[in-house]
């Protein structure tokens, strides 16, 4: 079922489409891939869905799951130009191309911080040290310290998170964007810079994660490998625009997408 | 009960004998720089965490402290008192009949002063660096201007006099250190992480669901607070006010102290107010004529420590603690290199 | 009522003698004479307002001059140099001690003084600036700030706090009449100043290599770099251009407001940053309309509200507070967007 879709969102920066009419559709449990050339739009497209960018036009739309009369049902939710903040309210999760993480803070506090949208004690509560806040202290670090296991940074927990080894920085973004408690993770370029080994690493923890954490995920990534291997479908932009979708092997031989990545042969 | 509550309680113990001591035996020269200390410690924490911890550029805390000074001075001075300085114009009603004492004057002006924060802060916390930092030296010089206006509440340009100067030791040192626990409790809490994560990153901290106006509007109304405290301490130990007290060299008095003893720590917070109040008296001598031909220079005081800003920023621009903070077992690491016999920590 | 006492001294010290005005309660009306305005409860003269419009204008220049400096520096290194407004006043003090100490003839104290202020200018980049150009931003925030607080101290004992009289040339100061109005030569002479450095500066940035060195600089300096250009000597250049330019504005500054004092920039220089955010950080054009619109409204907020005299520094802050809420960019500026 759909869980998010974007209709016909486009961005302008002054004179400069970056990204046209791009419609997206992502269901449940989905590996959704997008990729690219560089400078083609992606990131664009997530900072559209993220808030970070107001859409100039279109709409991105939420299916958010409420209870009502004990049944589950799923709401469509107009979320179009809400702050970044907001939107992670509602499950939808990210990292970045370049990886932004609190630098001067620990690994452990970085992803404890991820835990604090979910937080119901005020301020007085936490400066007091009430009871409400201890147990809800207490479960953010339980939960902080067994997604780090899950990544395999639990020793590193008191580090600084700038004195990790680049692939080990990315893993921490991935735990800190998951203390979120997203429904849908969005990963920005998560295999660049990993040689191959790091990579098929990857490729099976994204797997794992979207299992056992019940997600959506939506990429954006160049390595191929990663890509083919566990999209169930992938968009292609070019210069903003959506040149193709489909399974992996239907854009493998889509001719526009070589033409794109390749550039087109002048002698042909 | 746990070996750190043991430590701090008896550095607790330790300070009220030595103040009790201070109290009776110093004279009241040194027992003012000790008070002035203590209120520069609050003043100093409580900008430490609007700019050092959540990294807002505030230059407008002189402002909050002018509230808080005003506010203390007005609840406390007496009837008779208010009617000797509003000569040119009466105080208004009901204050000109209210008289409260210390420490609920201390606590609405801290809490005016939030009010304040809350007000200024919720056009201003939008803007970015340097835009925040001359928006709120504007509001400080706009809160300056009023009450060198408004005769009828503040007494304008001429100020309140004959504060009585009810801050003693007790009061300044036990505000001082309740400060410390609030400060300490605050920044260890989710919030406090929350604000750290807004000085790292704003963007990635919204991206991880915290809301930056909210978060930034408490970090500026808390520190707001405190501003209002330690203005209201500072008010009624000197026993007078008046606007020409609060303007921008006191906030750069307190954002020497914060840069000096490092943004983003308490402890270099705590320890660079007492030097830099204590260096301010012991330097006074620069001031006075110092070599058989050589005239009074006033004001090389304030030069010298004008260059010392200049040396830290350029220099030492972490401060003397940068982020790091003091804490028991630190200090006994130092001492023995073998963890403790029973239930140590490694 | 304190309001006429006020505005009697006001006519005084601008020269407007002989004129008489006759102040109005907002809502009742009052016969005042012929050739008589109403504007905002007030009834004036003709001669009056063109009198507060001059000198409005006059101020309105002054502000534009110093305002120029501070935004041609945060065009390039977006950073706000708290010190201008002092170094303003140290060209102020230099004019004075080579008239009065070294008995220089009052256009060579001056032109000695302008040219000290811009060596001075480019001290405080090299010594506060440069060394920190890479670091976080709140430490360079904080090294203007240090470099501020420093020059004022060091006026402080190096010129004593009690106020010195500016020395008044007769000829700037002797009054010119016009029809009823009587003015100042310098009145006239601040807005012409101001207009022939503008129309010079103007075509230095333009038609010049050195200022095409500054535009580049202060859109990339990375790529800048590349090209060839010497970053730190453009970097230079800019801060002792901004320097003089603030020099010029503080001799003429201490021929109309006579009185001098160490802290006689902090006020200044604030508004002219203020005047530079109005206009748009970045613009020379920007700055120019920004200093007119605060100098003009300053003097013509007292002359209309003169029971709201006290708050003239405050109008300053108000503009500032609403311009940077309702258009941040300023009135001529452009919008910056940042890469995530």
């Amino acid at each position: 079922m759909n869980l998010l879709r974007t209709d016909s969102i486009t961005m302008q920066f002054g004179g400069l489409t970056a990204v046209k009419d791009f419609s997206l559709e992502l269901n449940k449990g989905e590996i959704v891939a997008l990729i690219g050339p560089n400078g083609a739009g992606k990131t664009t497209a997530f900072n559209m869905i993220t808030g970070v960018y107001t859409p100039t036009k279109g709409k991105v739309i939420f299916s958010e799951k409420s209870t009502a009369d004990g049944k589950e049902t799923y709401k469509e939710r107009d979320i179009t130009g809400l702050r970044p903040d907001q939107i992670t309210g509602l499950g939808i999760a990210r990292t970045f191309q370049n990886i932004r993480l609190f630098k001067d803070l620990s690994v452990l506090d970085n992803v404890l911080i991820a835990n604090h949208l979910r937080i119901n004690s005020n301020v007085f509560e936490a400066i007091f040290k009430l009871p409400r806040y201890k147990r809800e202290e207490k479960q953010m670090i339980e939960k902080t310290m067994s997604l780090l296991e899950k990544v395999g940074l639990a020793e590193h927990r008191d580090e600084k998170s700038s004195s990790l080894p680049y692939g080990q920085q990315r893993r921490l973004e991935i735990a800190r964007a998951l203390a979120t408690d997203p429904k849908i993770l969005l990963l920005d370029e998560p295999a660049a810079g990993m040689n191959p080994k790091e990579t098929d690493d990857l490729t099976v923890f994204i797997k794992q994660i979207r299992d056992e954490f019940d997600l959506t995920v939506f990429m954006i990534e160049h390595h191929m490998q990663v890509v083919m291997g566990i999209s169930k479908r992938i968009y292609v932009l070019d210069y903003g625009i959506t040149i193709a979708q489909g399974s992996p092997y239907e854009i493998q031989n889509n001719q526009r997408v070589i033409e794109a990545y390749l550039g087109v042969d002048e002698d042909a | 009960m746990k070996k750190n509550t043991i430590f701090t309680l008896s550095a607790i113990v330790l300070l009220v004998i030595f103040l009790f001591i201070a109290n009776t035996t110093l004279d009241s020269y040194i027992l003012r720089i000790l008070n002035l200390c203590a209120i520069y410690t609050v003043l100093g924490l409580s900008m430490n965490l609007i700019n050092g911890f959540t990294g807002l550029f505030s230059l407008g805390h002189a402002g909050f402290m002018a509230v808080g000074a005003y506010t203390t001075a007005l609840m406390t001075m007496s009837v008779s008192t208010k009617q000797m300085n509003f000569f040119l114009a009466p105080l208004i009603s009901p204050l000109d009949q209210i008289v409260w004492p210390f420490l609920p004057s201390l606590i609405l002006a801290g809490i005016l002063s939030a009010i304040a924060a809350f007000l200024i802060g919720a056009p201003v916390l939008r803007l970015k660096g340097d835009y925040l930092a001359i928006a709120t030296l504007g509001f400080s010089e706009i809160i300056r201007v009023i009450f060198t206006n408004t005769q009828s509440l503040t007494n304008g340009a001429l100020g309140l006099k004959g504060i009585p100067t009810t801050t003693n030791l007790w009061w300044s040192f036990g505000i001082a250190v309740f400060t410390i626990f609030i400060m300490v409790s605050l920044i260890n809490s989710s919030y406090g992480r929350a604000f750290k994560a807004i000085r790292e990153d704003e963007i990635a901290a919204e991206s991880m669901g915290i809301s930056l106006f909210r978060h930034k509007v408490l970090s500026f109304a808390i520190g707001a607070f405190f501003a209002g405290v330690g203005g209201g301490l500072l008010g009624n130990l000197i026993g007078a006010v008046d606007p020409l007290m609060f303007r921008f060299f006191l906030t750069y008095n307190i954002l020497l102290i914060i840069v000096l003893g490092g943004m983003g720590s308490i402890t270099g917070t705590i320890i660079s107010a007492f030097v830099i109040t204590i260096a301010q008296e012991v330097l006074r001598f620069l001031d006075e004529p110092m070599f058989p031909n050589i005239p009074a220079l006033p004001g090389l005081r304030m030069v010298v420590f004008s260059i010392l800003l200049m040396v830290v920023v350029l220099f030492f621009r972490n401060g003397l603690m940068g982020t790091r903070e003091f804490s028991w077992d630190k200090l006994f690491g130092r001492f023995s290199k073998k963890p403790l016999a029973k239930g140590g920590t490694k | 009522m304190g309001g006429s006492a006020f505005y009697d001294n006001f006519l005084t010290n601008t020269g407007c003698i002989g004129i008489s005005y006759i102040p109005v309660i907002p809502g009742t009306k009052q016969a005042a004479g012929a050739d008589t305005l109403y504007l905002g409860g007030v009834y004036m003269t003709l001669e009056m307002f063109l009198q507060h419009l001059s000198n409005g204008i006059s101020l309105g220049s002054l502000y534009a001059l110093i305002a120029i400096g501070y935004t041609m520096v945060y065009g390039i290194l977006r950073l706000i140099n708290f010190a201008h407004g002092d170094i303003f006043m140290m060209a102020v003090y230099f004019a004075f001690f080579g008239v009065v100490t070294f008995g220089m003839q009052w256009y060579v104290s001056f032109i000695v003084a302008i040219a000290l202020t811009g060596v001075l200018g480019i001290t405080v980049e090299t010594l506060a600036y440069r060394p920190i150009r890479e670091a976080p931003r709140i430490s360079i925030l904080i090294s203007s700030i240090g470099a501020s607080y420093l020059l004022e101290n060091l006026a402080i004992v190096m010129f004593g706090g009690r106020p010195k009289t500016f020395p008044q040339i007769a000829m700037f100061t002797d009054m010119v009449q016009l029809g009823n109005v009587h003015i100042q030569l310098l009145t006239f002479m601040i807005p012409v100043v101001t207009v022939v450095l503008l129309i010079a500066l103007m075509y230095l940035i333009n038609k010049t290599k050195s200022g095409m060195a500054m535009r580049a600089v202060s859109k990339d300096i990375e790529t800048a770099r590349i090209m060839g250009i010497d970053v730190n000597r453009t970097i230079s250049f800019t801060f002792g251009i901004g320097s003089l330019l603030a020099a010029v504005g503080g001799i003429m500054w201490g021929l109309k407001f006579p009185s001098i004092l160490p802290l006689m920039g902090v006020m200044p220089g604030i508004k002219c940053f203020i005047a530079a955010v109005i206009g748009g950080i970045g613009s020379i054009q920007g700055a120019v309309v920004g200093g007119f619109i605060l100098g003009i409204g300053e003097i013509l907020l007292v002359a209309f509200l003169p029971e709201l005299s006290g708050y003239r520094d405050a109008f300053a802050f108000i503009l500032l507070i609403m311009i940077l809420l309702f258009k941040p960019t300023g009135i001529m500026g452009e919008k910056i967007s940042e890469k995530v």
